[in-house]
């Protein structure tokens, strides 16, 4: 990846707040066109790295690069083609999803027009004429990401889009997501759900206390683990004895209603189970980014 | 200039379908005019009551006159029972040419009224039973005094302070408002200037003062209430204009220091509502002991009530809004810049 091509070019930035070092040396790029996450715990320094990028904070030291342009002091030519959702949900008051939009838009000089495709692409044409007020948390979500893309930016900065959405609502919006990124937007986003970035992001930057802990895709993540496949079958379908003498299996046990079985080969193991037709109620469950945020920091992860 | 438009229409619109706001803008300020219209209405208007006990030439001519009002009474006793109780302040009673007045003097001033209008009646009827003519004349003639009728003191002291009530809570809420809800962020990242957005919600605050203006003037001039307005009332418009602008930059230093919206309404309040009071709002200012009037004339909202009593209600010209106009840019500069050295983008 060359540097020419990236859209965002990070280069060792630290911001503290008195003794709070938030940012403590953070490096990365992010390729143009690509879906780059940033996840951790609350208070990992994803939201300040973030601001940083975005050109709404100074850091301490280091350097950015956005869309070959510096960010911080405010940037005028380099605005109308970054595009901003806020962590808090920032909306006029009083106004209808489609009056955000066009207000939103007003500031970027674009036509009034465009409200109604930023609606139907996060799936709000529906609600055009509702107040903002008056619409679900995940609805207002949405609206926030269409204000933030409303002017057709280059690269988008969602932060914590999905926070505090009900599993449905979050579903939705991964569909708004990935429908962005295939209108060739880069999109840096900060999540604190591991699952939700191994699902999305072509890349992601695992961050805590200030610093980047890990940077891959998350396959390669996961992979680099190398932890075991869980493989999980109704209890009875195999006796703990019988499932500890297949090829590869490490350990096997059993609790009232599943039996589990451990292995870091699971091709001959899932193979031998299906000669033997014992397939009922099968589960396989891989390392997750759980598993490799508990061993990078050696805590369990709590969002 | 789109996004001006845009904003300035938003920010209406967000004005328009608040109820809070509208109400605090229109209907809370209408309801003191109205209140304090209908009360003062009448104030100055009652007339003296006296017991009269027998009829004549000067009982008739006073009732004529219509300077007196007169309660017959049938005897002297129950006539002078009634000033002993403190009711009435005088009995007249005629007895054929003698008239006698039995007075209370616990009210000194309006016995002295009643005594001075009874001779006055005495004295004229005596010169013309001489049928000489009068040695002295005198013409009587209405001048413009400084003292006013209720509603017109109260409309203009009303209207200053409605406009500076919505211009003041309207920025300095938006400011908080946007702060924490991180809109000012929002802004800042779009290639929109500072000054396209201040600028745009102060044409709304102005246009609010506008129709606040046409409203209050509207109900107070209404049969009901009888505001007289002067010929030179479109002067008012220029400090309409001028007030928002001062308030609204008051707003923003109230607004720069408050962290939530009710810190910043309680802020608001502390401001307004003394000065208010003081610079005579709800009564004649000059009718106040003279170390208030030297103090209520630090407050831009006095000012701002001076020139629109001058414009609106006593028919002066333009020279008249030199001063109050002076004194509410100066205090606009001044305080913007402040309010622009402590202004903060986010929490």
């Amino acid at each position: 990846m060359t540097e020419e091509r990236s859209a965002v070019v990070v280069r060792d930035i630290r911001k503290s707040y008195g003794e709070l070092k938030a940012v403590d040396g953070v490096s990365f790029t992010v390729a143009e066109g690509e879906f780059f996450g940033i996840l951790g715990p609350n208070g990992a320094g994803k939201t300040t790295t973030l601001e940083i990028i975005e050109g709404l904070r100074k850091p301490d030291s280091g350097e950015v690069t956005l869309l070959g342009e510096i960010p911080w002091p405010r940037n005028t030519k380099l605005l109308p083609r970054i595009g901003v959702q806020l962590q808090a949900t920032a909306f006029f008051d009083k106004l209808t999803a489609k009056e955000q939009l066009q207000t939103f838009g007003s500031l970027y000089g674009v036509s009034p027009g465009t409200a109604a495709d930023m609606l139907e692409l996060v799936g709000l044409a529906d609600k055009a004429n509702e107040l903002e007020s008056k619409l679900s948390g995940g609805q207002r979500q949405r609206l926030s990401i269409a204000c933030a893309l409303v002017h057709d930016p280059d690269i988008v900065f969602l932060d914590e889009p999905t926070a505090a959405l009900d599993p449905q609502a979050r579903r939705n919006l991964w569909d708004v997501l990935r429908a962005i990124q295939e209108r060739g937007k880069t999109i840096v986003y900060t999540t604190h759900y591991l699952d939700e970035a191994e699902i999305l992001c072509d890349r992601v930057a695992i961050m805590d206390t200030g610093k980047i802990l890990a940077l891959d895709p998350p396959a390669v993540l996961v992979r680099g683990l190398d932890a075991p496949t869980h493989v999980t079958l109704q209890k009875g379908a195999m006796s703990v004895v019988d499932a500890s003498a297949l090829d590869g299996v490490e350990e096997a046990h059993e609790d009232e209603v599943s039996l589990t079985i451990s292995t870091r080969r699971p091709a001959p193991v899932l193979s031998a189970l299906a000669e033997r037709g014992a397939l009922d109620g099968l589960q396989v469950r891989t390392a997750t980014l759980e598993d490799v945020f508990l061993n990078l920091t050696g805590r369990e992860y709590r969002a | 200039m789109t996004a001006f438009k845009t904003l300035s229409l938003a920010m209406f619109k967000g004005f328009i379908r608040d109820k809070v706001t509208l109400f605090f803008t229109f209907l809370f300020p209408l309801m003191f005019l109205v209140i304090f219209g209908l009360i003062l209405r009448d104030v100055g208007a009652d007339k003296t009551k006296i017991a009269v006990v027998g009829d004549g030439p000067i009982v008739s001519a006073l009732r004529d006159s219509g300077a007196l009002e007169l309660e017959p009474y049938n005897d002297e006793n129950s006539a002078v029972q009634k000033v002993k109780d403190g009711d009435l302040p005088a009995a007249l009673i005629i007895h054929g040419k003698q008239l006698d007045v039995r007075f209370a003097q616990s009210d000194q001033v309006k016995s002295a009224t009643v005594l001075g209008i009874i001779n006055g009646f005495v004295d004229k009827a005596n010169l013309t039973a001489t049928g000489q003519p009068p040695t002295f004349t005198f013409a009587a003639e209405k001048v413009e005094d400084a003292s006013l009728k209720p509603i017109q003191y109260l409309t203009p002291g009303i209207l200053s302070w409605g406009v500076a009530v919505s211009a003041v809570f309207g920025s300095a809420l938006t400011l908080v408002s946007w702060r924490r809800k991180q809109v000012l962020r929002r802004i800042r990242l779009a290639p929109v200037s500072a000054t396209s957005v201040l600028s745009s919600r102060i044409l709304v605050s102005a246009g609010v003062a506008l129709v606040q203006g046409g409203v209050f003037v509207g109900v107070a001039s209404l049969p009901v209430f009888g505001l007289q307005l002067s010929g030179s009332w479109w002067l008012a418009i220029p400090l309409l204009l001028l007030g928002t602008i001062a308030f609204f930059a008051l707003g923003m230093l109230v607004g720069a220091f408050a962290k939530t919206e009710e810190a910043a309404s309680a802020a608001a309040n502390i401001v307004v509502l003394p000065m208010a009071f003081l610079s005579g709002t709800f009564f004649p200012v000059d009718q106040a002991p003279a170390w208030l009037q030297t103090v209520s004339k630090i407050f831009p909202l006095r000012h701002m009530n001076d020139g629109m009593l001058d414009v609106l209600v006593r028919g002066k010209g333009i020279e008249a809004l030199v001063v109050p106009s002076a004194i509410l840019v100066g205090f606009a500069l001044v305080v913007g810049f402040i309010a622009s050295r402590v202004f903060k983008w986010e929490e």
